[in-house]
């Protein structure tokens, strides 16, 4: 599903200038681009990614889990690469396309509401709990299978390492990532 | 987490702007991958009023060296470092280290330079209250008598002991690599021992670095022997955790004698450790067990340690040991 909320503009004049100019430390305009949409934030520019995406854009699949790096379950795609939104600043992704789990089955709007094979294998392998974990693991887990490391469950495990799962429901998240490393 | 102003450096002069406005500033900061900076700013351990990003400066990639050896800028990350080719081939102790350290998002982010800088990851220093010669000079430091189980036994002092957390400036203190910077001034050239400062008497110092000073590139000069080094990294949980102890090692071996070797380790020193007395006390000699054993004993004889991390210097000492053995064990062109 792409997110596109009646905010949403496409227009010139209000992107930033690229000259470089101090802004802040009050809220500044900033243009991102969010799964395939232009986006406009007032935010400080000490706003994290993760708090543009949840407190502003309202794209809360990215999770707030200890906001210092350590649990990955902000991780959410920066130009295609996982990161973390938690230590990410919003304000140094102009220009950048930021797609996250809102926008993995159809960022282009065409599937028909399917989605994502490894969303898929997720729900097949039962491959959480509670969930708080599972849009991180999921982003990361496309991640790790883009990037070949996706071998074997020794592979896995080590670049897989980033996402905690408090409920530990590791054994599964690994079956779901191996059954959906040949569609991804 | 306190509020902030950003600047954006890029564009023609973009280098020169991003050191201007940091030299000319005391409140600036520089930000790359932000995953030291970000996470400190919001503990409020680092306090600056303005970001200047230099993300956007032409500073990224791995250049060959004529002699061999390579250039990588100060802005590439860690991951694609870890995953060059050329990297992987010359200096396989680089890669390894650096995929063994934090994860594959914060690889991702953070960059090479800011690797250099990162902070220490001592608990006292981190939590923005404690006493801590690091984050405020002269205030003493809970580390001597709280946690310690963590921290550094070579080149502590009386002021601060805790750990130099970087896994991969553990092989590039064994290459020998250069740190190579701008000022508004010109560039310079620090030797890699130059760079790292025990704490002495001023814990808050760590490198040699003026403000604004900003790191362009790490040089890493050819070393044959190097194509067959390892690093190993021993810690509490297998993945995703900084280092008790690690080891990089390269050595060859001709006649069964140590023709030349090269040992730094990391979690045990309150820089990069190079491990010298280990090297010297090699070279010429046989490639033994026994010999690694003495040699190891040599290096770590000047350990200082609290009771929580005293076993530091025997796992330590295996480790080095079982690094030497592994590589001349396998495979070895003795
Ligand atoms: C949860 C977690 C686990 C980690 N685990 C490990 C691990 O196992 N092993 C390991 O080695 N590291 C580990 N790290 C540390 C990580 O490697 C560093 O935070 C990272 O390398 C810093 O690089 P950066 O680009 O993000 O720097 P930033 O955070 O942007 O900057 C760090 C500092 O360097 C300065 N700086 C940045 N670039 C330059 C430059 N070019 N010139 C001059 N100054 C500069 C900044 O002003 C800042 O003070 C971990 C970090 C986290 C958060
Ligand atoms: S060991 Fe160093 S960083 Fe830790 S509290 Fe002491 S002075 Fe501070
Ligand atoms: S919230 Fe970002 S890593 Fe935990
Ligand atoms: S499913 Fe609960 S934290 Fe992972």
């Amino acid at each position: 599903m792409t997110v596109r909320t009646p905010g949403t503009e496409t227009g010139a004049g209000t992107a930033t200038e690229p000259e470089a100019d101090e802004r802040g430390p009050d809220p500044v305009k900033v243009r991102l681009d969010v799964n395939g949409a232009q986006r406009h934030v007032d935010i400080e520019p000490r706003v994290s990614l993760l708090g543009a995406l949840r407190d502003e854009l309202q794209l809360t699949g990215a999770k707030r889990g200890c906001d210092q790096g350590t649990c990955g379950a902000c991780t959410v795609w920066v130009d295609g690469r996982r990161v973390l939104a938690c230590l990410t600043l919003a304000i140094t992704c102009e220009g950048a396309e930021i797609t996250t789990v809102e926008g993995l089955a159809t960022p282009d709007g065409t599937g028909d509401g399917r989605l994502h094979p490894m969303q898929e294998e997720f729900i097949r392998h039962d491959a959480f709990q509670c969930g708080y974990c599972t849009p991180g693991q999921i982003m990361s887990a496309v991640g790790c299978v883009r990037e070949g490391h996706a071998g074997d469950d020794g592979e896995i495990k080590e670049w897989m390492s980033g996402n905690i799962c408090r409920c530990a429901a590791y054994p599964n998240i690994r079956a779901a990532i191996r059954a959906a490393r040949d569609r991804v | 987490m306190r509020p902030i102003s950003y600047l954006r450096a890029e564009g023609a002069d973009g280098i020169d702007s991003a050191l201007r406005a940091v030299t000319d500033d005391p409140g600036s900061d520089f930000l790359a991958g932000g995953t030291t900076e970000v996470d400190l700013l919001r503990q409020h351990v680092l306090g600056p009023r303005r970001l200047v990003d230099i993300n956007r400066l032409p500073l990224a990639g791995i250049e060959e060296l004529p002699d061999g050896g390579l250039r990588i800028g100060a802005l590439t990350r860690m991951s694609d470092v870890a995953s060059s080719p050329v990297v992987q081939e010359r200096f396989p102790m680089v890669s390894r280290a650096l995929v063994l350290g934090a994860s594959a998002q914060l690889r991702h982010m953070a960059s090479m330079g800011g690797n250099m800088m990162q902070k220490v990851r001592c608990g006292y220093y981190r939590d923005a209250e404690s006493p801590c010669n690091k984050r405020e000079p002269g205030a003493g430091c809970a580390a001597l008598t709280g946690v310690s189980r963590t921290h550094a036994v070579l080149g502590t002092s009386e002021h601060c002991i805790a750990t130099h957390p970087s896994d991969v400036a553990v092989p590039l203190a064994a290459l020998d690599a250069r740190i190579r910077t701008r000022t508004l001034d010109g560039e310079h050239t620090y030797a890699f021992d130059d760079f790292f400062l025990e704490p002495g008497d001023t814990p808050h110092r760590e490198h040699p670095l003026t403000h604004g000073e900003l790191i362009t590139a790490i040089e890493v000069p050819a070393l044959p022997m190097a194509r067959r080094s390892l690093y190993l990294k021993v810690r509490d949980r297998e993945s995703y955790e900084f280092a008790l102890v690690s080891v990089a090692a390269a050595i060859e071996v001709r006649d069964g004698k140590v023709g030349g070797v090269r040992i730094a380790l990391g979690g045990v020193g309150t820089r990069p450790w190079r491990a010298r007395r280990a090297e010297d006390a090699l070279v010429g000699g046989p490639a033994t067990t026994k010999s690694f054993d003495l040699a190891a004993r040599a290096e770590l004889a000047a350990a200082r340690t609290t009771p929580m991390n005293a076993f530091k210097p025997e796992l330590a000492r295996r480790t080095l040991v079982r690094a030497l053995e592994t590589l001349t064990r396998d495979g070895s062109r003795s």
